[in-house]
């Protein structure tokens, strides 16, 4: 990451060290704990599928699927677990004075989360995991049913949490300064938190429908555990196919005209519409050239970002010239490729997804092994597109920690020096290191073994 | 309003400390109580179902803290952050040792997790003691109401203090020895044969020290804070607390004696709640004594959420509190009873 030297001069001009450090801490961390729970929440609605489908048609294969998608979602579950406390201790460590300003409004949805989401989810995960031979097939559905409940709600109070930083509502300023709820109904509702709601569950979906058609595609290729495969398969294209499009339309779009209302700025920035007017392109490819404020290389659609935005081809876009340069969003050249990338990836989704599904109906598609070698190599692709989109929206939220409320520069906590920052943010990058690679190695694992593989903890009684 | 998130607080980090103790309490006496392969697996089934949940409890009780007092949040954090960092190192470790020893089937792995498990949860437990002992000492509070502070200085309480200190220490080893006990004690109770017999011992063995440690605590707390004995002088009726923490731990001992291990642990249970509520009862209004100027202490006061935020929060918090309270029943009644190996697969 650079940090433009055309930012001196503004309040960024006393950005030290210790505010980049807590900056990268946040950030790294942050991104690291989304991969997990972005594969538990899609699985969460597809094993829920599995489990009915096995309860209505007393095929075992339903029953052996939703129980190995339970182990993959066990182990993520984890590690989302273990990296998700140190998220939430960090708006105290490294950022006390942005909460000691914003606690009042967001302790709300972040006390909700635990209370509402965690216990339920942690709670039943258990039962889920450890339980299937203690309950009824019935209790067992419910208790798939409940995890899935809890993790789409934790989704929601972060998000919500998240869009308040973005937009903020509900508050009022008490006399310290500090910002205190005045209408919990209008922070719940926020209908920017709605939109991003939409948005990032479909893009969790993805991940997960694209994951189970990928290990399918796997064992249909290696010719082990074909019954399964073809399960995996049918379940994940049906769901890619309605994740990827939901997510351009309504949602994408939707989170859009959000933007283009409340972040004028953040849109042309993440366009690199360096000038404003009527009738502003959509560019498809070519690099953002900050200084020069142009775009290199160029192609790009005239019109077609005046229509996206406005439904109208002539619509006036503002520009980045119509703004102060200290109102910029400061990262520009990778907020754009951030998005460019989201975007991008997300058509392709699209295309896979639907190619994919008229294979399936034809009855094509478990024997189409180009097909199944695309799918098993799309697996890392939407994890990108979800980085890549939260690297948009928090980029394009810049300089703002809170938006027009209070400046990422005066959140951080000024106790806590760079060298001490530093020193834990080494350590995270260690710790997340070995993390990532047991992660791997044993989903790895459980993929070797295939859904009639003797569960571990049961086999190594036997020795 | 401020009183009750207070207690409400107060409560929700008592129960985190009486339910994750005793996985850490099961994990620090897990290499020394279980000497087989198949003994390690009982108490790693013993507390696998429920480990994950019970660590919900410090996320809630830490989500309703930022809800309640963010001010208070946002110093202590801070301040503490080194220690803190270590904490959540070791959960994570702890977390790595749990659930990847389920999965590894080779020996020379198992052995390495079953250290890092071990090691772990001991060093949980004294760094807990150790947190409490810093935040009944006070720390370095700034006018802002703001402090960093070391890990050590020179270790002593005084107007500059690290986070260990001979005070902190002391707290720190009070730490462990309670929740050792506690954790022996729910080995004992949900599993059988050699395993059990020798949680038991543990327990036992422990207790005297236990009992030693509780007394030197309470002079060195009224050495280290004096003011602490203000609310007890100002009701009598407070007095019930200490007398709590002294019947408790007798008829802990009692009933480990004659093998009645659930009530043994329901006693360990009180006993711990006794010890935390005294403190936070000492220390009420203060949430976080400054050891620089009495003036700058946070106080439930000078820290709260604005006033419409908190009423709010008693509503959706009650409604939250019903069920989950109903989820851990729900659970615990499902895995009662001894744990059986080979009745069911873990994932
Ligand atoms: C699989 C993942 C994925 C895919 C394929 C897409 N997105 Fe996305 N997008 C996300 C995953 C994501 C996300 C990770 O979920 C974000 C980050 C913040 C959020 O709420 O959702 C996001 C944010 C996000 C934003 C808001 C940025 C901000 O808040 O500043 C917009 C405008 C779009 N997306 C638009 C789109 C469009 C038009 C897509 C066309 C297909 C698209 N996204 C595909
Ligand atoms: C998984 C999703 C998320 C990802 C990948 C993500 C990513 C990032 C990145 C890359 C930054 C650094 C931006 C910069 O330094 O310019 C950042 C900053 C930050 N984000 Fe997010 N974020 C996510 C979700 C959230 C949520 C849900 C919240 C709030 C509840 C949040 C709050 C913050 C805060 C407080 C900062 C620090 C201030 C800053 O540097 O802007 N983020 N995030
Ligand atoms: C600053 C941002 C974030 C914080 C403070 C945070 C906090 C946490 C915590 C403490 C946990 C562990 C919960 C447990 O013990 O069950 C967790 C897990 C989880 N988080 Fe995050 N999180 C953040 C970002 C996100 C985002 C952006 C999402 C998705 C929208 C998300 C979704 C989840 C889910 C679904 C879980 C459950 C565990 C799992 O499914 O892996 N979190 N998070």
């Amino acid at each position: 990451m650079r940090w433009s030297p055309h930012n001196a001069g503004l309040r960024i001009h006393t950005m030290d060290n210790a505010l980049l450090v807590h900056r990268l801490h946040f950030a790294f961390t942050i991104t690291f704990h989304y991969l997990f729970p972005q594969l538990t929440m899609g699985l969460a609605p597809l094993i829920v599928a599995l489990k009915t489908l096995g309860l209505r048609t007393g095929n075992r294969a339903y029953h052996d699927s939703a129980r190995f998608w339970g182990r993959i979602f066990g182990i993520s579950f984890v590690l989302g677990v273990v990296t998700g406390i140190p998220m939430e201790f960090q708006f105290g460590t490294n950022w006390s004075h942005f909460s000691r300003f914003a606690g009042g409004v967001i302790g709300q949805t972040l006390a909700m989360e635990g209370l509402f989401a965690f216990f339920l989810e942690s709670a039943f995960l258990g039962l889920f995991l450890y339980g299937e031979k203690r309950l009824t097939a019935r209790a067992h559905w419910w208790s798939a049913v409940a995890v899935f409940l809890g993790s789409w709600l934790s989704g929601f109070f972060i998000i919500a949490t998240d869009a308040w930083m973005q937009h903020p509502v509900g508050f009022e300023r008490a006399p310290d300064g500090s910002a205190q709820l005045s209408s919990f109904w209008e922070l719940v509702l926020n209908p920017w938190a709605w939109w991003q709601y939409a948005h990032n569950m479909s893009g969790a979906g993805i991940t997960g429908a694209f994951v189970m058609a990928s290990v399918g595609a796997f064992y249909l290729l290696w010719g082990r555990n074909a019954e399964h495969g073809r399960v995996f398969l049918k379940t994940g294209v049906i769901a890619a196919c309605l994740f990827s499009i939901f997510q351009l339309f309504p949602s994408g779009d939707g989170q859009g005209r959000m933007i283009a209302r409340y972040q004028p700025v953040t849109l042309a920035a993440m366009e690199a519409l360096f000038e404003g007017g009527p009738g502003a392109p959509l560019v498809l490819i070519g690099q953002p050239n900050i200084e020069e404020k142009k775009i290199d290389n160029p192609i790009q659609i005239p019109g077609a970002l005046a229509f996206l935005t406005y439904r109208r081809w002539g619509g006036a876009v503002t520009g980045l010239d119509s703004f102060p340069r200290d109102k910029w969003p400061q990262n520009i050249a990778l907020l754009y490729y951030s998005y460019h990338i989201m975007v991008g990836l997300g058509t392709i989704f699209i295309a896979t997804a639907v190619i994919a599904l008229f294979l399936l109906w034809r009855g094509k598609l478990f024997s189409a092994r180009w097909m199944l070698w695309i799918l098993l190599l799309s697996l890392p692709f939407p994890y990108i597109a979800n980085t890549a989109g939260w690297m948009t929206a928090e980029l394009g939220r810049q300089p703002w920690l809170v938006y027009n409320l209070m400046l990422t520069a005066d959140g951080y906590s000024k106790t806590v020096s760079a060298g001490n920052g530093m020193f834990t943010l080494l350590g995270f990058l260690g710790m997340y290191t070995v993390l990532g690679i047991m992660f791997l190695f044993l989903v790895w694992r459980e993929i070797e073994h295939g859904p009639l593989g003797q569960p571990l903890a049961g086999h190594a009684v036997a020795h | 309003m401020e009183t009750l998130w207070f207690m409400i607080v107060a409560v929700m980090l008592t129960v985190y400390v009486i339910l994750d103790g005793f996985d850490l309490g099961a994990g620090a006496i897990y290499l020394f109580a279980a000497k087989t392969h198949k003994e390690r697996q009982m108490i790693l089934r013993a507390i696998g179902p429920v480990w994950d949940g019970n660590e919900v409890w410090l996320l809630a009780a830490g989500g309703t803290l930022y809800f309640a007092f963010p001010p208070l949040y946002a110093s202590s954090f801070s301040g503490f952050y080194l220690p803190l960092m270590m904490v959540l190192w070791l959960l994570m470790l702890r977390a790595v040792g749990i659930e990847f020893r389920t999965h590894i089937d080779n020996p020379v792995w198992q052995g390495l997790f079953d250290v890092i498990f071990c090691g772990a949860s001991i060093l949980l437990a004294i760094f807990y003691g150790a947190a409490l002992g810093n935040v009944i000492r006070g720390v370095p509070l700034s006018k802002e109401g703001y402090f960093f502070e070391a890990l050590w200085t020179n270790f002593r309480p005084g107007p500059n203090p690290g986070i260990l200190d001979w005070y902190t220490v002391l707290a720190g080893i009070v730490g462990l020895v309670t929740l050792t006990v506690h954790g022996s004690l729910y080995v004992a109770l949900k599993t059988e044969g050699e395993l059990e017999q020798r949680s038991r011992k543990t327990a036992l063995m422990l207790w005297p020290l236990q009992a030693v440690l509780t007394i030197l605590s309470l002079i060195a707390t009224i050495y280290v804070s004096p003011h602490a004995l203000e609310n007890y002088r100002l009701h009598a009726l407070s007095s019930v607390i200490p007398l709590v923490v002294v019947a408790s731990l007798a008829l802990l001992f009692h009933f480990a004696r004659r093998s009645d291990y659930l009530k043994s642990f329901l006693c360990s249970c009180a006993y711990i709640a006794a010890m935390l509520v005294g403190a936070a009862y000492g220390l009420y209004p203060v949430v976080l004594p400054a050891s620089t100027n009495a003036a700058y202490s946070l106080t439930i006061f000078n820290s709260a959420a604005g006033h419409h935020g908190l009423m709010v929060g008693l509503v959706w918090w009650s409604l939250g509190m019903v069920l989950s309270v109903g989820y851990f029943v729900f659970i615990y009644r499902m895995f009662r009873g001894k744990v059986r190996l080979e009745e069911e697969h873990g994932y």
